[in-house]
């Protein structure tokens, strides 16, 4: 089958993975103590007020008229209006998502700089100094929180010697790299720690592997055993494991973007859930699923690339 | 050259690995030689130090532990030899194919690329030259439509094709002498012979020494000019393979024939040599195979018995061998 045929594949699976997100979204939305129309309203409101605007929001029809509409809606690319922002809900992550996306792509970025040559280092020198220096240090980032982490850098770096700003986003290409540079290490940090042991141990395990011994048998520069057969090897755990915690990498975003100010999709959904704006937190949850899923899809086929034993027939 | 000089002369190697803070000796005082189109058996059970004296050979072994002594490959000493100097031999005068076909070939690379990356490190052939070459060593290795199994990836072959491919690899920068070790254990019966013919004949063909580690007497009697037998790490009986499999001199060689099922009625009792061999850490004062050995006499305990010449080519390490009863079949 070719990859387009299985791409395809892939992507009509998903609408049924949708199909209960959706539901889920609705559902959790609606058990979220508190009333959108009340906080939408305001404290001086009357009753009618408040009644008027649950029947503008739809909120007095059935839970499964409810349901419908923002199903058939949402298939139609109409989210709603957003309660706190007051324009379409599309438009608002429409305005986002590129700051998100690129922060967390960044984010990745980094953390394979950090963690693949410190992985090297750390396996070719196992059971060494440079194994064990390596490794306590990401152990003690791994113990700490990512926030905290980003507050150290944030008071240290861009308030006390201003090498960085404080906040925003920037404008062009290079003005991004600079601006989202500190909240992309803070959460590269941590996932670079746990790409660096996953890596690691994957690399210790290959280079003792009966193909390296063949490969170095055949009198292979050393360059080409560790590039070519050490760590594509190596690397089929750990894009796996990197493409699971893309989850978590973007739930990361949710605190450095509020510890950073910017304004991402991340820092959006905490104000969207103080403001109880359901059509935006439904947009935003759906928005993240979405990335999700397709995130584990090219995980699935940056994998078959690499290991041809799991191309599919 | 003289068909008797050796090509690869092995003196007083040993081999020490350290694990959990003791030194376990895996091989200990290994002198051999291989002479130009040799084939040379090493047998042994599990854990003799047949494996690791092929690796201690190729410089595989220096990597997880301290190899000393000689390994003189036609004049230069590799054991002591710097490791680029060394990837001038690997693969381009001595190969090694390994036991496991299955695990031996990189999963994720191509037989054709597997192939032509140990002639780009040893040849100044061109890409197409490469590429010709690779096909005609899979053809060689009686693997059918070469040209286009090239592309393939190893989990595209069946066990012995997998062994096929490997020795089209170890042998595609034509080397004077290959290092088998295991090279038929994990194949099915059948196929077995066809690898060891396969092995026999190339080695004819291209006038190549094999040093063939196994722990199968039959392919040692099939196969191998001489033999040594290893037991914890050291050579304790070596010697034409007629000679010593026809007259074994040392307990532990006649233990290991006696293992073999050969000629028994059906449902008789196999023979196995009482107990286990030492572990490496902890090795006997002397003989190593003392404690299992019927023939133990006084000083096998107190002394380590020396690998001494007895007969006209044969050498055993004991102090009381076996006697021979000449024109008895073993």
């Amino acid at each position: 089958m070719s990859s387009l045929n299985y791409i395809f594949k892939r992507l009509l699976l998903m609408v049924p993975t949708f199909f209960l997100v959706m539901v889920i979204i609705f559902m959790l939305v609606r058990m979220l103590p508190g009333d959108p129309a009340i906080a939408m309203a305001g404290d001086r409101a009357s009753d009618a007020d408040i009644q008027a605007i649950r029947e503008r929001l739809g909120l007095t029809e059935p839970m499964l008229v409810q349901f419908w509409l923002f199903l058939s809606n949402t298939v139609q690319g109409d989210l709603g209006r957003s309660i706190l922002m007051r324009t379409d809900v599309i438009d608002v992550i429409a305005d986002r998502l590129p700051i998100t996306v690129f922060l967390t792509v960044y984010s990745v970025v980094l953390s394979l700089l950090i963690a693949g040559p410190l992985a090297f280092v750390a396996a070719l020198n196992r059971g060494r100094w440079p194994d064990a220096v390596i490794r306590t240090i990401f152990q003690i980032g791994l113990s700490m929180p990512v926030f905290y982490i980003g507050l150290v850098l944030l008071t240290f770096l861009a308030a006390q010697l201003r090498l960085f700003p404080v906040g925003g986003y920037g404008d062009t290409f290079g003005e991004k790299l600079y601006h989202l540079f500190l909240p992309s290490v803070t959460v590269a940090l941590y996932t670079s720690a746990i790409i660096m042991r996953n890596l690691r141990s994957a690399i210790i395990e290959v280079l003792d592997a009966e193909y390296v011994q063949f490969a170095r048998a055949k009198g292979l520069p050393s360059r080409l055993i560790l590039g070519r057969h050490v760590l594509r090897n190596a690397l089929i755990s750990t894009v796996t494991l990197l493409g699971l915690s893309i989850g978590n990498l973007m739930s990361g975003t949710l605190v450095t973007e509020t510890v950073f100010a910017v304004p991402g999709m991340g820092r959006l959904m905490l104000e969207a859930i103080f403001a109880r704006d359901y059509p935006l937190i439904q947009g935003l949850t759906l928005t993240f699923a979405v990335l999700v899923s397709l995130v584990f899809l090219m995980t699935d086929l940056f994998q078959s690339r690499l290991d041809p034993r799991m191309r599919l027939q | 050259m003289d068909e008797n000089t050796p090509i690869l002369q092995v003196d007083g190697l040993n081999t020490t690995f350290y694990r959990n803070g003791s030194a376990l000796a895996a091989l200990r005082d290994i002198s051999f030689s291989v002479a130009r189109g040799e084939v040379l058996g090493l047998v042994g059970e599990s854990g003799s130090g047949k494996s690791v004296t092929l690796r201690s050979i190729i410089g595989l072994a220096r990597r997880y532990g301290d190899v000393t002594g000689a390994v003189r490959w036609q004049g230069r000493d590799l054991v002591g030899m710097a490791d680029r100097a060394l990837r001038q031999i690997q693969g381009r005068e001595i190969a090694m194919i390994f036991q496991e076909p299955m695990t031996s070939l990189n999963p994720l690379l191509t037989v054709g690329l597997q192939l032509e990356e140990t002639l780009r490190a040893h040849t100044d052939l061109s890409r197409t030259a490469r590429r010709d070459r690779a096909t005609e060593m899979l053809d060689l290795v009686g693997i059918p439509s070469a040209s286009q199994r090239l592309k393939d990836y190893p989990h595209q072959f069946s066990g012995g094709m997998r062994q096929r491919v490997m020795i089209a690899i170890a042998l595609a920068a034509n080397p004077k002498l290959l290092l088998a070790d295991e090279p038929t254990t994990a194949l099915d019966v059948t196929i077995q012979a066809q690898i060891l013919d396969l092995i026999l004949q190339l080695a004819q063909d291209l006038d190549m020494g094999v040093l063939m580690v196994t722990h199968d007497l039959g392919v040692v009697a099939q196969t191998c000019d001489n033999v040594a037998v290893m037991y914890a790490g050291r050579i304790v009986e070596q010697g034409p393979v007629r000679d010593v499999l026809r007259e074994p001199r040392h307990p532990y060689t006649v233990g290991l024939m006696r293992s073999v099922p050969e000629n028994l009625p059906p449902r008789s009792p196999l023979y196995s040599i009482p107990g286990v061999p030492p572990g490496l850490d902890a090795l006997p004062v002397g003989c190593a195979f003392a404690p299992r050995c019927a023939s133990c006499i006084a000083p096998c305990s107190q002394d380590r018995p020396t690998l001494s010449l007895i007969t006209e080519g044969r050498q055993v390490a004991c102090f009381n061998p076996i006697a021979t009863s000449q024109g008895n079949a073993a």
